[in-house]
């Protein structure tokens, strides 16, 4: 198990990691999730001991490794870029960390062709790094990381750099890999939807900040914050400011709309509503069962293939809906969007959340 | 395995297209150009007002001194090998080289060995003053040689260094080590710094790294580095002639001893000019395709 302990990093002057603290067990699945900035490097680097904290304690299986050095801990790390040893083959390149710890030439042999295969790297095995696809490249330092059995192995956004389809192949099987060397796996990376695909345990990321950890379902459902909601969104999290009187909610530009059951109990007073992209539609002006409805002008509309990216302008606030099907639309267009309040995240003042949406979510 | 047979093929069949093409497109290129072109004329001149004063000098040492002072002529008219022959049968003579060529590799040595842990510093670490300090290095080649002729001839003296070859090799060090770390540092900085890291979490110790990994990464930042250690030692007179008495006096120290009651052996001296030209062109051939990286330092 590795606990950080109100662990805090800064550097001339500048702080980069503020009071985090985790508790990452064996065997389990974490993500970071968080904008390009947030500290999730950063972070990493201080869980792999390349940096020593500024404050705070590390502790991994009970023993306090803050200021160990990284060669002595067993980890494994694979960056963004493809890291690989430029002057040694494939092959080498596998086995360097074996090579080091001096275990027995068969056993090398073995575990190097074994990551081979299930990276796919039988073939290339001979050439060296820089005679290989990205991916390929990619690949061998994923195995690297593998044939080390570390108790710790950090992916810092580890496919950001790869095409689509590897990408896809890629996170669906590395889970799987480094699940059965029971390590403690941890995940960097910007993309929600990654984060949602992965599972396991998400911890969202703002300004060197955890803003929230748990089962990352949750996290999403029911972000504590609206830094969270915000990090765990995209395209970005519409936000509304409105007002609540008795069983309605009053917003700007003549945004009106009932309260969903969940939200009726909340205080009068103002609040902020959040509404995933993906919760807006086209909406028709029947107000019937019970929907809100916003009034916009079209800004810009993307269509990628099946759904249509609609940026809209209401008043001063710009919202992005992410509706199904192909929808020819024109700038300056005025439509009307339409939610169900129930999909709503509403916030206090103070950015906390009031009341989450209280219809169970598809992602 | 068949598979990749094909594409190999298909790849192999593919270059051989390419340089028919390549072939094709140069014959046709030189085949509008009809020949000679005004343009070529340039470069020409430039070549043969460059090479001018070498071929003069080959020139000179296959001629006797009675031709080589009777007038100018391009071919010479009775070849004789009699100046060569003095500078090889002549230890005060060819110990000139072989004493340049000692100091100059344990200048080379010296400077790389020196430059590489200090170039790794500053691409690697942030310290107090390093921007100052790298620029400080560099300003060393700033003031002219003559400027330190005096202070090394007395530091030397007083530990009984004057006419060793180490003395030289120091002493061109304060040229050769700035300049190196500049040229390392700045191939240093073209690799990584994950590199490293993924080397210290794989486990490696610092020198394990840095001569397993590190170095077959620069090697051709230490071969440019090296070339150009040698070439400022090598053409550098004026601390050498200063620095050595006899025992460690180099070529172009002795070249001045020419000059005899009997006047100028001008045979002599353009041989042993000849033969002086001939390490640096063995070197440059060696880096001769890293050079215009070196030149920029590595930062291309």
């Amino acid at each position: 198990m590795l606990e950080l302990k109100s662990v805090g990093k800064s550097v001339g002057g500048e702080t980069h990691i503020r009071d985090v603290s985790l508790e990452l067990t064996r065997g389990s699945l974490n993500v970071l999730l968080g904008p390009t900035l947030s500290g999730k490097t950063s972070l990493m680097r201080l869980m792999a001991g390349l940096d020593a904290p500024t404050s705070g304690t590390i502790v991994m299986d009970g023993k306090d490794v803050t200021g160990v050095p990284v060669r002595q801990r067993n980890v494994a790390m694979v960056y963004q870029q493809f890291i690989n040893y430029p002057a040694l083959t494939v092959y080498e390149n596998i086995a360097s960390p074996l090579r080091i710890q001096k275990r027995p030439k068969a056993e090398i042999d073995e575990k190097v062709r074994k990551a081979a295969a299930l990276m796919k790297l039988t073939d290339f095995l001979d050439r060296t790094p820089l005679n290989l696809s990205g991916g390929q490249q990619q690949r061998t330092a994923l195995a690297r990381a593998l044939v080390k059995d570390a108790e710790l192995v950090l992916l810092d956004e580890p496919l950001a750099n790869l095409d689509y389809k590897l990408r896809e192949e890629l996170r669906e099987e590395l889970p799987k890999l480094f699940a059965e060397t029971g390590a403690i796996f941890v995940y960097a990376t910007t993309e929600p939807h990654e984060a949602l695909l992965l599972g396991g345990r998400t911890a969202t990321l703002s300004e060197g900040r955890i803003t929230q950890f748990g089962e990352t379902a949750e996290v999403y459902r029911e972000p504590r914050d609206i830094v969270t909601a915000r990090t765990f969104s995209d395209p970005p999290l519409n936000i509304l400011p409105v007002e609540k009187r008795d069983e309605e909610f009053h917003g700007r530009e003549g945004l009106r709309f009932r309260a969903s059951d969940g939200q009726r109990s909340l205080p009068d007073g103002s609040y902020k509503i959040g509404i995933r992209p993906h919760h807006l539609s086209f909406g028709t002006s029947e107000a019937s069962d019970g929907l809100a409805h916003l009034d916009a002008v079209i800004a810009i509309s993307e269509v990628t293939g099946s759904q249509s990216f609609i940026h809209a302008d209401r008043g001063e606030n710009r919202i992005v809906a992410l509706v199904h099907g192909v929808r020819r639309v024109e700038p300056g267009d005025r439509i009307q969007l339409s939610f169900d309040p129930a999909n709503c995240l509403v916030f206090g003042e103070d950015g906390q959340t009031a009341a989450a949406a209280t219809r169970p979510l598809a992602a | 395995m068949t598979a990749t047979d094909v594409r190999l093929a298909d790849e192999g069949s593919a270059n051989t297209d390419l340089v028919r093409s390549e072939d094709a497109l140069k014959a046709r290129a030189r085949q509008k150009a009809g020949g000679f072109k005004p343009k070529a004329l340039i470069p020409i001149l430039y070549i043969i007002f460059l090479l001018l004063p070498i071929y003069w000098l080959v020139n000179m040492s296959f001629k006797t001194n009675q031709e080589i002072l009777s007038g100018a002529t391009l071919i010479p008219n009775d070849p004789t090998l009699r100046n060569y022959q003095v500078i090889f049968n002549d230890p005060s003579w060819y110990m000139g080289y072989v004493d340049s060529l000692i100091y100059v590799l344990m200048n080379m040595v010296i400077s790389v060995a020196v430059a590489l842990p200090a170039a790794y510093a500053f691409s690697r670490y942030k310290f107090l003053g390093d921007k100052h300090l790298f620029f400080w290095l560099l300003t060393n080649r700033m003031a002219p040689p003559a400027v330190f002729a005096l202070p090394f001839f007395q530091l030397y003296s007083a530990f009984g260094l004057i006419d060793t070859h180490i003395a030289v090799a120091l002493a061109h060090c304060l040229f050769n080590v700035p300049l190196a770390v500049w040229i390392l540092e700045g191939f240093m900085s073209g690799v990584p710094k994950e590199i490293d890291e993924t080397a210290y979490i794989d486990g490696y110790s610092f020198p394990k790294f840095f001569f397993k990994i590190f170095t077959p990464l620069i090697a051709s930042g230490i071969g440019v580095a090296a070339f150009f250690c040698f070439m400022f030692s090598w053409v550098e007179l004026l601390l050498a002639r200063t620095l050595t008495v006899t025992d460690a006096k180099p070529i172009s120290a002795i070249m001045t001893r020419t000059v005899s009651a009997s006047g100028l052996d001008w045979g002599v001296l353009a041989a042993a000019g000849a033969l002086t030209i001939i390490p640096g062109a063995i070197v440059i051939w060696f880096v001769r395709n890293y050079i215009a990286k070196g030149f920029a330092l590595g930062r291309v």
